[in-house]
């Protein structure tokens, strides 16, 4: 296992050394120490690798990813897995604001609850949250999942396309073009495969499902001011 | 982008350190704001005594003899501490008016940043570790202070346009976000016969803060309206003489991270603000809820 502590280098090495292992590095397992809440910790990997962050992270933190697995013990700043492409990120904490955004494709995992705007934008992520979510989550939400073991703050999946909303406990408020939607047995297979990824207990049928109501694809002149 | 802490004491042993663990969490918020920096701290305070904090661009001519000619003025006593550019003068609280009075006339050019019994504000142009290194302010002692670093984008780099900006007897507010109704809400305020200085939106903010206080609102009340009626992107850290609060606008897209141990309670930004206080490891961390007003009071 190969170890970089923070407290004696820096950041822009730690991330330039991650960058340099390719798809077939036998370095494969990484544990940072001392994140102390800075920026960008993890960003742009692109290597089928395990880091473990030993603490809290800041802004950014696994943005970008492709292919690695990373893991933050603490919580994790605004911006987390933003924009992830293919891999997995795993929070044992919790998740400042907008994590997940913008995200095409793997899966992020946030064992506490999320702020503000997760998976905003989301555009074929998968994301599982243990506990709650806060406001204008899943705003324009394409595609993906966006997975709620707890509840939804206000103007859940305003104006979304196509990502699917699974929400266990309550929803404060619905946003725009978003409603209550049946569930599919093929929806219950993408939550059990989802749930027992990310290693939550709570049980498919106990989640309703929310998404665009597609009211919003074409104009329509009583949706204007 | 602005970088705002704050730290609340609840354990009274931690008083001495107050000035270095704030210091400490100032400097961390360099980067989200290198153009001036300011404190809010509480505390040493003397009983029937006010505290009047003042700056001046020229220190060294205003400040000399600035006491001898003052106490000819006011009855009683007056000690001056000067502090580079600032300088607290500690007045019987019944003077206070007399000196203020007294000191626009005698020295026009300087600048009150700060009355009341408790709260000393002490605000400059430049990078955090030089405003800190300035004011010495690592050596200071107090139950609880606020910090912020400006990165300036409503108005022009200046001490007036640095923050934390006084309220009111003992009350303080900073502020990271940008008001965007400002202008209307600052001629509506200049009609009702309210004192602001500068372009800064942030002033407006806390001279809506005070103005709603003086119809009688209490400080909670104020910060409830305040999320009716200012406009924009805000999150605001206030103090007072025993407490200290926080509240985020709805959409809260300005970051706050917030720990609470047995001996403290802590505000930053970021949580890289908060990671060498003590027992941070054991802190419960969270992040302030959107249009929510918290408080805490000794």
């Amino acid at each position: 296992m190969q170890n970089y502590d923070l407290a004696n280098g820096s950041l822009r090495e730690l991330n330039a050394t991650l960058h340099a292992q390719n798809h077939n590095t036998n370095q494969t397992v990484w544990e940072i120490e001392n994140p102390k809440g800075a920026h960008a910790i993890a960003c742009g990997l692109d290597a089928p690798i395990e880091v473990t962050v030993k603490g809290s992270t800041g802004y950014y933190s696994a943005g970008m990813n492709q292919q690695a697995t990373v893991n933050i013990t603490g919580s994790a700043g605004p911006g987390v897995a933003e924009n992830m492409m293919s891999g997995k990120v795993v929070i044992d904490g919790d998740a400042s604001q907008y994590a997940g955004a913008t995200g095409h494709g793997g899966l992020l995992v946030i064992k506490g609850n999320a702020s503000s705007r997760c998976g905003i934008s989301m555009k074929g992520i998968n994301i599982v949250v243990h506990g709650s979510i806060g406001h204008m989550s899943a705003f324009m939400g394409q595609s993906g999942n966006l997975v709620v073991c707890g509840d939804a703050g206000d103007a859940l999946g305003d104006s979304c396309y196509e990502a699917r909303l699974f929400v266990r406990g309550s929803v404060k408020s619905l946003g725009a073009d978003c409603e209550q939607k049946e569930m599919r047995t093929e929806h219950l297979e993408i939550l059990k495969a989802l749930l027992a990824e990310s290693e939550s207990d709570a049980k498919p049928e106990e989640f309703k499902r929310y998404g665009s109501a597609r009211n919003l694809y074409n104009f329509n002149i009583d949706n204007a001011y | 982008m602005c970088g705002i802490v704050g730290l609340f004491l609840k354990d009274k042993s931690m008083e001495p350190q107050l000035g270095a663990l704030l210091t400490d969490m100032l400097i961390t918020m360099t980067d989200r704001g290198p153009d001036s920096a300011g404190i809010a701290i509480y505390g040493n305070e003397v009983p029937d005594n006010a505290k009047l904090t003042v700056q001046s661009d020229t220190p060294e001519t205003d400040f000399l003899d600035l006491k001898s000619e003052l106490v000819k003025t006011i009855q009683g006593g007056l000690e001056i501490r000067v502090q580079s550019t600032h300088a607290v003068l500690e007045i019987q609280a019944d003077q206070m008016s007399k000196a203020r009075t007294a000191l626009k006339s005698i020295r026009p050019n300087i600048r009150v940043m700060s009355t009341g019994e408790s709260l000393e504000i002490y605000k400059e142009v430049g990078l955090p570790k030089d405003v800190a290194s300035r004011f010495n302010l690592k050596n200071m002692s107090g139950s609880h202070g606020i910090g912020h670093t400006r990165m300036a984008t409503e108005s022009a780099v200046t001490t007036m346009g640095a923050h934390p900006f006084n309220t009111g007897i003992d009350q303080c507010l900073v502020h990271n976000g940008s008001l965007s109704n400002h202008n209307s809400l600052r001629r509506k305020l200049r009609r009702d016969g309210v004192h602001i200085e500068t372009e800064n939106d942030t002033e407006v903010g806390a001279a809506y803060v005070t103005w709603k206080m003086q119809q009688g609102s209490s400080l909670g009340e104020a910060l409830e309206s305040s999320l009716e009626d200012l406009d924009g992107f805000f999150t605001f850290v206030v103090g007072t003489k025993d407490g200290f609060g926080v509240v985020r606008d709805p959409i809260a897209c300005k970051p706050a991270v917030m720990a609470e141990t047995e001996q403290y309670v802590a505000f930053g930004s970021e949580y890289r603000a908060l990671v060498n206080l003590p027992s941070i490891e054991n802190a419960r961390i969270w992040e302030p809820e959107p249009a929510t007003v918290y408080f805490w009071k000794h």
